[in-house]
């Protein structure tokens, strides 16, 4: 009754049971946390935007982004992953959504940034519909945690424009 | 070699009942884990709720040997979900991060393009020859959770499959020889 064999297995099915309710009450505790992020983003410049050979439109962006993510760090986060994305409507689609820049941030301390960048992804239209364009951009991060659910919210800024004419 | 003379002798005097008693509480437990899995494949609404990062494309985020927890709702896809999707003419799914989506007005179909956090571009290389986009057909569920290390087990297992013939057969003595 009592081999070896009988403990090793009762040993084993402890260690797992602790180890499986430690990681979802690790999980759990980051619901306690309530995060208060800030962003802002500037379009410093238009360096060109054009109409490409197969007629989509494509403009590229020089970005101001400053933002403090600092807030949403718990004990149980990994990472968190960051990145800003144009969203605009036109009329064959109801929504665009277009990443620009992105970023990983490995730790509180880097959580509060300020860059200066030119778009990493193209910033490309299905179609020729950029001309005049309002446009929202938006802070979005996915936060990934060491065991549990992962995170996401965002921050829309709105009130973006693209100029009227070809450069 | 007590053990195993111990164990040899609890063989040969296995009785007929005994032997259909275990026969039955080994089916009980391979039925157990198919219910199991059937439920969660239920409730999440994919076709495989767990799955195994396989490669490095992810990283830091996910390594190989985590694993992940899908789920496949009617919500539209959106920019910045970790998606699994299956290309035309590739059998392993891919895990990556969905970087732009654009989404009919009419028809509400969405094109999706996607890139591993760790990989310099985008996945237009990884799909099929000529496709720029991901349709929803192709996305087999999106990433809502995580576990570190644990699908370690089935890739042991998948790339030394000696391992796993020795597991199964000493969990199967296991029960074979328990007398409870």
């Amino acid at each position: 009754m009592h081999s070896f064999v009988y403990r090793a297995n009762a040993l084993l099915t402890l260690g797992v049971t602790v180890l499986a309710l430690m990681c979802a009450m690790a999980s759990l505790s980051d619901n306690l946390n309530v995060p208060s992020p800030s962003a802002h983003v500037h379009v410093l410049n238009i360096n060109w935007f054009q109409r490409q050979r197969d007629g989509n439109d494509e403009v590229s962006l020089t970005l101001n982004i400053s933002a403090n993510l600092q807030s949403m760090f718990t004990w149980n986060t990994k990472q968190a992953f960051v990145f800003l994305s144009a969203e605009y409507e036109t009329p064959k689609n109801s929504l665009n959504q277009v990443s620009l820049w992105d970023g990983i941030i490995p730790s509180q301390e880097h959580a509060k940034f300020w860059i200066h960048a030119t778009n990493k992804y193209r910033f490309a239209d299905q179609g020729s519909n950029l001309r005049g364009k309002e446009f929202n951009l938006t802070l979005h991060w996915h936060v990934m945690p060491k065991t549990g659910r992962m995170f996401a919210d965002k921050i829309v800024m709105t009130g973006y424009r693209l100029p009227e004419e070809y450069r | 070699m007590g053990w195993v003379a111990e164990q040899m002798d609890s063989i040969k005097s296995l009785q007929i009942r005994q032997v259909l008693t275990q026969g039955v509480s080994l089916g009980m437990i391979v039925t157990s884990a198919l219910i199991i899995w059937k439920a969660l494949m239920c409730i999440t609404g994919s076709e495989s709720p767990v799955v195994v990062v396989l490669s490095g494309s992810m990283e830091p985020g996910f390594k190989r040997g985590d694993i992940l927890f899908l789920h496949m709702s009617n919500d539209p896809i959106r920019a910045g979900e970790i998606v699994v999707f299956n290309v035309d003419g590739r059998e392993i799914p891919i895990v990556h991060r969905v970087i732009k989506v654009h989404e009919r007005e009419d028809t509400g179909e969405v094109d999706v393009l996607t890139k591993g956090d760790n990989n310099y571009g985008d996945d237009r290389l990884l799909y099929a020859h000529g496709q720029l986009w991901l349709q929803r057909h192709h996305i087999m569920g999106r990433a809502v959770g995580f576990l570190p290390y644990v699908g370690w087990v089935t890739i042991i297992m998948t790339e030394k499959p000696i391992i796993k013939y020795i597991l199964i057969g000493a969990l199967g003595l296991l029960v074979i020889t328990s007398k409870d």
